[in-house]
């Protein structure tokens, strides 16, 4: 009993790990975010959207990542929505987990979606397809 | 209130060991053992913290949240107790089941730094309404 769920955790936390923050194409409908839905204006070029919440462990580290990506990349905006008081987008967008970070075009289509904390090299790859780099 | 991640860590680990003997040895009395400190956890005591201070004295390279890890503490107490009324019940699927999850999670937690209690929280309150 104590070395299969041992051996079950071992394996889920090789999953998880390797899966966090990995940026994907958003499946099923594509999204398309306004500023009304964000209460904040889109970036010029894109926008990087942030769900977080009260116990989430790495959104701090995420915020900072973010932040960082958009002091370097003109045009972006980071929005960080606290996920408790936005459960209307948290059902609409399936979003499950903190942080997921949403990676919007200058339309504010959803070009990617990373569940867990991204990398920042992911975040520019991800930004490069959004401004079409 | 912030809270040393490597004590967190640390406290995880013990968390194993302690359930491990839990399903090894069927001990009832050492999981209400196990209950009464993620209770004290929950409420930012944890007794395996405690120990982690008294043995470690170098400062911590950066503080992390103490909300995240307090709420997963009380996410433990709930399968601890789960599991308890198992053993007491003798429904033994339950005792089992109950600690084999808090042992998942305390795994996950102490070996990957994945909190998996932090994880229940949207999850549990997407499904309640939205009223605050």
């Amino acid at each position: 009993m104590v070395l299969i769920t041992l051996a079950v955790a071992t394996m889920a936390g090789v999953v998880i790990r390797r899966r966090d923050g990995v940026p994907r194409e958003a499946g099923g409908d594509v999204e398309r975010l306004t500023s009304g839905d964000l209460d904040a204006p889109l970036g010029e070029r894109a926008t990087l959207v942030q769900f977080s919440s009260a116990f989430c462990q790495p959104c701090r580290a995420t915020r900072r990542i973010l932040s960082e990506v958009t002091e370097m990349v003109p045009g972006v905006a980071h929005v960080e929505i606290d996920a408790e008081t936005r459960l209307d987008l948290v059902r609409s967008l399936n979003v499950l987990r903190t942080p997921t970070v949403l990676i919007l075009d200058a339309s504010g289509r959803v070009v990617r979606r990373a569940s867990g904390q991204p990398r920042k090299a992911d975040v520019i790859g991800a930004l490069g397809l959004a401004v079409g780099e | 209130m912030h809270a040393d991640p490597r004590a967190l860590r640390f406290s995880a680990a013990v968390t194993v060991v302690v359930l491990a003997l839990v399903l090894v040895t069927g001990g009832a009395w050492l999981l209400a053992f196990q209950a009464v400190v993620f209770a004290l956890g929950a409420f930012g005591a944890s007794p395996y913290g405690m120990i982690f201070k008294e043995i470690v004295k170098s400062p911590p390279r950066e503080l992390e949240d103490a909300t995240p890890p307090r709420f997963a503490q009380g996410v433990g107490l709930f399968f601890a107790l789960v599991g308890l009324i198992g053993y007491v019940t003798q429904i033994t699927p339950l005792a089992l089941g109950a600690t084999a999850a808090a042992l998942f999670a305390a795994f996950l937690n102490a070996a990957f730094g994945l909190c998996l209690g932090c994880e229940m929280f949207l999850i549990v309150r997407r499904l309640l309404p939205a009223a605050k």
